[in-house]
């Protein structure tokens, strides 16, 4: 599988999901900066890592959506290459319209650093298919802007389409985010964009792996 | 021409900062504060001399990064 990570200015997270692509995969992935025009040729997976990148300025995801290399991301992106938008990510993907709706501040209007339960609702997928249908994962949140919010219409279409990837178990809601939602996927299943950080659950020293099986799904689909 | 966009989370979207603030009104003795929302405010110089140019254009702005449509409503002010 050949991958690439953006990078942008405050990506905190780019070198945490290289390492557990580089896990999954056996190679590395190349790193795109922002700058850049163009991502390399024959891509299998563009991924959106998670930071707080132009410092959050306006809005998250605000800038960076309007990158250079965001032309290129959305280009390839409506052509059905694969990309994974993680927490900042997902914002970002939110912000180029290529996800709908938006990722608004937590409802508690705090930082919320911590392990989360989320439901795999979306399995069978180039991104899930290492999990089982209705799967509880455990997999840690980090941040201050995951409040997904949609309009009731697009909301009730995400469910009727099975857009919904994952689900925080009843209760353990960090954010507000509207009907539990913390990732969803496009009509093609061809992009997912969550909140939580796959990443940080992915080897042992982790203390936990629940986050590994969607890199080696995407391994497995795509080489 | 300077213009002023104001934006604002559309009715019916939920804002948490709005909602803090008049709590807080409310514990500082304000007893009589309703809803309360918050908003950001942008002021911009544009070299521009045809009010109707300067509002296209500041639409434009506004659709293309300085709201999000799909939580924010704009509203833009000339003088």
């Amino acid at each position: 599988m050949k991958a690439a990570v953006v990078v942008f200015p405050a990506s905190n997270c780019d070198r945490d999901v290289h390492d557990a692509l580089k896990r999954s995969n056996g190679t590395p992935p190349a790193m795109v900066w922002h700058q850049d025009a163009s991502l390399p040729e024959g891509l299998d997976l563009i991924v959106l890592p998670g930071g707080f990148s132009y410092g959050d300025y306006l809005r998250c995801g605000a800038m960076a959506a309007q990158s250079p290399i965001m032309r290129d991301v959305i280009d390839r992106a409506n052509k059905g290459t694969p990309v994974l938008g993680i927490c900042n990510g997902f914002q970002i993907l939110c912000e180029t319209k290529l996800l709908p709706g938006a990722l608004m501040r937590n409802a508690s209007l705090k930082f919320v650093s911590r392990d989360v339960n989320m439901t795999v609702e979306g399995a069978n997928t180039m991104f899930t298919a290492g999990y089982k249908p209705g799967q509880v994962i455990n997999i840690p949140v980090a941040h201050g802007d995951g409040n997904y919010f949609a309009d009731n219409e697009t909301l009730d279409r995400l469910e009727g389409e099975g857009q919904v990837a994952f689900r925080y178990v009843e209760g353990s809601n960090p954010n507000g985010a509207a009907r539990n939602i913390a990732g969803i996927f496009n009509e093609r299943r061809t992009i997912l964009g969550l909140m939580p950080h796959p990443e940080r659950h992915s080897e042992p020293l982790h203390g936990n792996t629940d986050g590994k099986a969607i890199f080696d799904s995407l391994v497995k689909a795509l080489s | 021409m300077k213009a002023r966009v104001t934006v604002m989370l559309k009715s019916g979207v939920l804002d948490p900062q709005g909602k803090a603030i008049g709590q807080s009104l409310n514990r500082l003795g304000f007893a009589n504060v309703g809803d309360v929302r918050q908003g950001k405010v942008i002021e911009i110089e544009l070299d521009e001399t045809d009010q109707s140019r300067a509002r296209a254009k500041l639409s434009e702005m506004c659709e293309k990064l300085l709201a999000n449509t799909v939580i924010e409503n704009y509203a833009i002010e000339l003088r």
